[in-house]
């Protein structure tokens, strides 16, 4: 049967393991979403040479494998001698830095698609109206469209930061110690395989569930208009 | 080019999509088997189903994956000794590797499969039965057939996410591309050039995936017409 006491003995390192985690998630999913909304706003231009670069970014970024984009960053940079002399080496040399940095522009390329998808679904009349009282593009991005496609955006990009929760785990490859670097060491110490990554399960799924719960009070307050009738 | 270790990527990618095509059959029939349960009239077989795809879509791929990998490897060294079998059995990290894929996306298409089960009109099925067709009749000539236009969309996206999570085999040590690609860096210094060679190895193959799946969409929308916009 399970070893509890292990389980028992190894939490606080799963509960160190739980800030790494949630720190990696805040952070990418802050700085990711920033960037998104700009280019969610270009993607969605009716100008192809604005439009077609953020394409090209959310497409490689959306279509390689998050792993091989962390070591891209983490490992392929070193590479060069530019790189390993320039006063931007103590960040590229760091884990952290790394995995926050490859984070952040994988879920900045999935939101970017996220938002731009919701900016093309507007009513086209929402938009003829705001034109028709004399608003300003900026105007229009500002009080109709924007407002209205990001909350539109809420079920999609729930999903998308699920999705990074679990992306977050490849922190453990390049030695971050999150929850499932702690499972890694509880293994390697015990050798209890069952006990080490059931307990990272058990509190992947916690965090999972929370966040459900979270985006579902958020859709209740912000989305409440498109809600199903009763 | 990548001095000479061209081939050695290349036979690693056949590797990746040998590990995404045999992951992709088991999670095929598992998806097909949860979607079944999920919509069946039975309480237990419908509680099942939503236990796995709700504790497997909450948990990291990486996390599933050790877990499989080296908690495989313990119980199939109790059973052996308990059986007084007296060599040491490895786990393969390809069957591994394919069994968890297989596993995790299994619950995936559950999802995508019910979905598209549910759209095919109960009419359909009703007149299936009446006239005399058999339960698996019914599933393989009506449901199956027009399913295919509604789950296409979904099983592309849990397709490509499928291929881009079998990078993570190389963490329990299958040489495929990444595996393959990590090695090539560590000989000639030359990380940035081997990896950015597998993302593009992934993007080919990511974008193929794409165009093909495009076709059959066309292929089973035959007939179907699209509402003019």
């Amino acid at each position: 049967m399970l070893n509890v006491d292990v389980m028992a003995s190894s939490l606080p390192l799963y509960l160190s393991g739980t800030v790494v985690t949630l720190k990696l998630l805040v952070v990418a999913l802050v700085a990711g979403l920033i960037v998104a909304v700009p280019l969610a706003v270009l993607r969605a231009s009716a100008n192809g040479w604005l439009s077609r670069p953020v394409w090209l970014f959310t497409y490689i970024f959306r279509g390689t494998p998050l792993l091989v984009q962390l070591f891209i960053i983490y490992y392929g940079l070193a590479q060069f001698s530019w790189m390993r002399e320039s006063v931007l080496w103590p960040l590229f040399s760091s884990a952290w830095f790394c995995a926050m940095l490859a984070f952040a522009i994988n879920t900045c390329a999935y939101t970017t698609e996220i938002i731009a998808g919701a900016i093309l679904a507007t009513n086209h009349g929402e938009v003829e109206a705001a034109r028709a009282v004399g608003m300003s593009p900026f105007t229009l991005y500002r009080r109709i469209l924007l407002p209205s496609a990001l909350r539109r955006s809420l079920p999609a990009y729930s999903n998308e930061v699920i999705m990074m929760l679990h992306g977050t785990s490849l922190a453990s490859i390049v030695t971050l110690m999150d929850i499932t670097g702690a499972a890694r060491e509880v293994n390697s110490r015990f050798y209890l395989p069952f006990e080490a990554f059931i307990t990272a399960a058990g509190f992947y799924l916690a965090l999972t569930f929370t966040l459900v719960a979270l985006f579902h009070l958020a859709e209740k307050r912000w989305l409440v208009h498109l809600a199903p009738r009763t | 080019m990548l001095h000479g270790f061209l081939p050695s990527l290349i036979e690693g990618a056949g590797t990746t999509l040998s590990v995404a095509l045999c992951s992709l059959l088991i999670a095929g029939v598992l998806g097909l088997l949860g979607a079944l349960m999920k919509l069946s009239r039975s309480r237990f077989l419908r509680v099942l189903a939503t236990v796995y795809t709700t504790v497997v879509r909450g948990v990291p791929d990486l996390v599933l994956m050790l877990l499989i990998f080296y908690g495989g490897q313990l119980a199939i060294n109790e059973i052996s000794t308990r059986l007084g079998v007296k060599t040491v059995i490895d786990i393969n990290p390809f069957i591994a590797g394919v069994i968890t894929i297989g596993f995790i996306f299994g619950a995936y298409l559950t999802e995508t499969f019910r979905g598209a089960m549910m759209a095919v009109p109960p009419g359909q099925r009703e007149a299936g039965i009446a006239y005399g067709m058999t339960a698996g009749g019914v599933f393989s000539r009506i449901v199956f057939p027009q399913m295919v236009r509604f789950a296409l969309p979904g099983f592309t996206n849990n397709w490509l996410v499928l291929v881009k999570s079998t990078a993570l085999v190389s963490v329990i040590g299958l040489s495929d591309m990444m595996n393959r690609a990590s090695m090539a860096a560590g000989t000639t210094r030359e990380p940035f050039t081997f990896y950015v060679a597998v993302a593009v190895l992934y993007l080919l193959i990511t974008t193929a995936s794409v165009l093909l799946l495009k076709a059959l969409e066309r292929r089973y929308s035959m007939g179907v017409k699209a509402a003019a916009l």
